[in-house]
């Protein structure tokens, strides 16, 4: 006989696994009640060091190769492939879902990252412009990395909601934190495991579990973040959470599916007016 | 103890004598302290209080090949007012500069409401101290004629690893005759090349007794610099110095102190060891650069209620 080994579930903050700063954690069952893990509970300390860890990484990812954004995207995908044995295990799991339900889930959010890691390359082309211009002037403009994003994933669905948020943000060269589900953050964890270890930028991406309702204000009222999605926010906040995003001009959006909006609602548009025929 | 004053004659054997009467530092026993000590939680009113508190004990500096009169200007502008968006952040305790720059810096403090804040000048031979005596003279002169009121000395590490203390301790005097009362001399011992904490305690005890008005880590372009444990062991020695003379020593901890809670973490280690009659910039500061920002930035979120952004600070 071998005694179980468990897995513990902790944050993913700079591209480490620190526990919760506050040092608490809390229960995560299943939809029957059954107790599965404790999860690291995020203080705002950890989502103020997440910020941190997003704001220094934010250069060297923005500035790296289109071409190179989408490598790494597309190998996020590669190596949830070789996973997804455990992320169906921790979906069936979370949620409750049979086997076929969670397999089709974990299909969905890695089709996700393959069609994101496609864009990288291509959606500047696509929605940049060439502006006609009354001068002797090349003119053109070009969607440009914002900065820091923050989101809270979507609370219906563990991965497929997770990656939804993710993807877009860090397509253009952002920098995330994600507030994960609340009560099925395991898949989240595992996706931090599949981040370290896809060459992507340390900080690029920064998972938080906790309580949604505790971390949400403090990442809208925070100032070095540049943009909120708050797609997974409860309705009956988001009022509260724009009117906390406001002292900084944020972005705040609500998205339903994908589309290249998803990508360009968190980008800022470059004019350049280039001299000619001199 | 026998008295200090009986063996600052100055010779490398009176002082050896003396110095090897002081007991030894218990290197896991200081760094557990300072340790321990690292870990109280200072917050709210408290902590508003040591940011304020901390602030007023920064030495601003820049000391860099780089540096132009137009930085320094705009260095001084911040040690002035360190956040122009809120005239209740105090001025920072001295503005700290090559001796080159001391001149453009006392002129724009003086022109702009900036007269209380003090220059200090880092002289003989920084950081290296590899110089003669004759040049460490000269340069120590240049910086108080171009209006320096603070000195920041380095004292000769080479020496003092061989363990010529007569030598360190002629030079220390040399530099303090100069600055009599014209100056408060710093005297910095580079604690990153002394390494052990003994040496830390010797040195500590050799600069004060040569004159030293403050004790100072480091000169800030070696690692490890200010770390909390070096600290400790200078203000244990400045108590026991205080004990047996009833002079009261300053600290200046530089180098490596670049958030928030590094400094208060040095504001604790000052107040446990040797009171809060240190806990002023008359007798503790802080050299630093990028801490200010992290200070106004930790200052703001403390007023506003939410968590500040570099954005809002200004570049150094």
């Amino acid at each position: 006989m071998r005694l179980d080994v468990k897995k513990t579930y902790k944050l993913f903050i700079g591209g480490q696994f620190p526990r919760s700063e506050s040092g608490r954690s809390y229960e995560i069952t299943s939809p029957k009640g059954v107790f599965l893990a404790n999860a690291a509970q995020a203080s705002r300390k950890d989502l103020r060091d997440a910020v941190t860890a997003a704001r220094s990484a934010f250069s060297n990812w923005s500035q790296a190769t289109a071409f190179n954004r989408g490598q790494i995207l597309y190998r996020i995908a590669e190596i949830m492939e070789g996973r997804r044995d455990q992320f169906i295990a921790e979906i069936v799991a979370c949620e409750g879902v049979n086997t076929k339900k969670a397999s089709e889930q974990v299909d969905a959010a890695i089709d996700l990252w393959v069609w994101y890691a496609g864009w990288c390359d291509k959606y500047i082309s696509v929605a940049g412009s060439q502006n006609p211009i009354a001068g002797p002037f090349y003119n053109f403009t070009t969607p440009e990395a914002l900065g820091v994003i923050g989101a809270i994933a979507d609370q219906k669905s563990s991965l497929v909601g997770l990656v939804q948020s993710i993807a877009p943000i860090i397509t253009s060269g952002n920098s995330a934190l994600i507030i994960a589900n609340e009560k099925s953050p395991l898949s989240a964890i595992t996706l931090s495991e599949v981040l370290a270890t896809s060459d992507l930028h340390a900080g690029v991406v920064n998972i938080l579990t906790g309580k949604v309702a505790e971390l949400a204000p403090w990442m809208a009222s925070h100032m070095d973040i540049d943009g909120i999605d708050l797609s997974g926010a409860p309705r009956k906040s988001a009022t509260e959470l724009k009117t906390l995003a406001a002292d900084n001009l944020k972005r705040c959006h609500h998205f339903t599916g994908e589309s290249l909006e998803r990508i360009l609602a968190f980008t800022e548009s470059k004019t350049v007016w280039h001299p000619i025929g001199v | 103890m026998t008295s200090v004053l009986e063996h600052t004659d100055g010779t490398d054997s009176g002082l050896k004598r003396f110095l090897a009467t002081l007991s030894g530092v218990d290197k896991v026993g200081v760094e557990a302290r300072a340790a321990m000590l690292g870990t109280r939680s200072i917050k709210t009113t408290s902590k508003a209080w040591a940011i304020d508190t901390a602030i007023s004990m920064v030495d601003l500096t820049t000391l860099e090949g780089a540096d132009t009169p137009g930085k320094v200007r705009a260095l001084c502008e911040k040690a002035i007012r360190p956040d122009p968006t809120d005239s209740t952040v105090p001025s920072v305790g001295a503005v700290c500069v090559y001796n080159d720059l001391v001149k453009i810096a006392r002129t724009h403090l003086d022109d702009n409401n900036g007269a209380r804040i003090p220059v200090a000048a880092v002289t003989t031979a920084f950081p290296s101290g590899r110089a003669t005596m004759a040049v460490k003279i000269r340069d120590t002169h240049d910086a108080l004629d171009a209006g320096a009121t603070e000195i920041d000395m380095v004292i000769d590490r080479g020496a003092f690893l061989a363990g010529r203390y007569g030598e360190v301790f002629e030079e220390i005097r040399a530099i303090k005759a100069i600055c009599k009362d014209r100056a408060h001399l710093k005297v910095i011992l580079e604690t990153g090349e002394l390494v052990t904490y003994d040496n830390v305690k010797k040195a500590s005890f050799l600069a004060m007794m040569a004159g030293a008005d403050f004790i100072k880590t480091s000169t800030g372009k070696v690692t490890p610099a200010a770390t909390p444990p070096v600290v400790l062991t200078m203000l244990e020695a400045v108590r026991d110095y205080y004990e047996m003379t009833g002079i009261r020593i300053g600290v200046k901890a530089a180098g490596g102190i670049r958030t928030t809670k590094d400094a208060i973490k040095q504001l604790v280690l000052v107040n446990e060891t040797v009171g809060s009659e240190w806990l002023s910039p008359t007798l503790f500061r802080i050299g630093a650069s990028a801490l200010l920002n992290d200070l106004l930035l930790q200052r703001m979120k403390m007023r506003t209620g939410h968590y500040a952004s570099a954005n809002y600070v200004t570049v150094d």
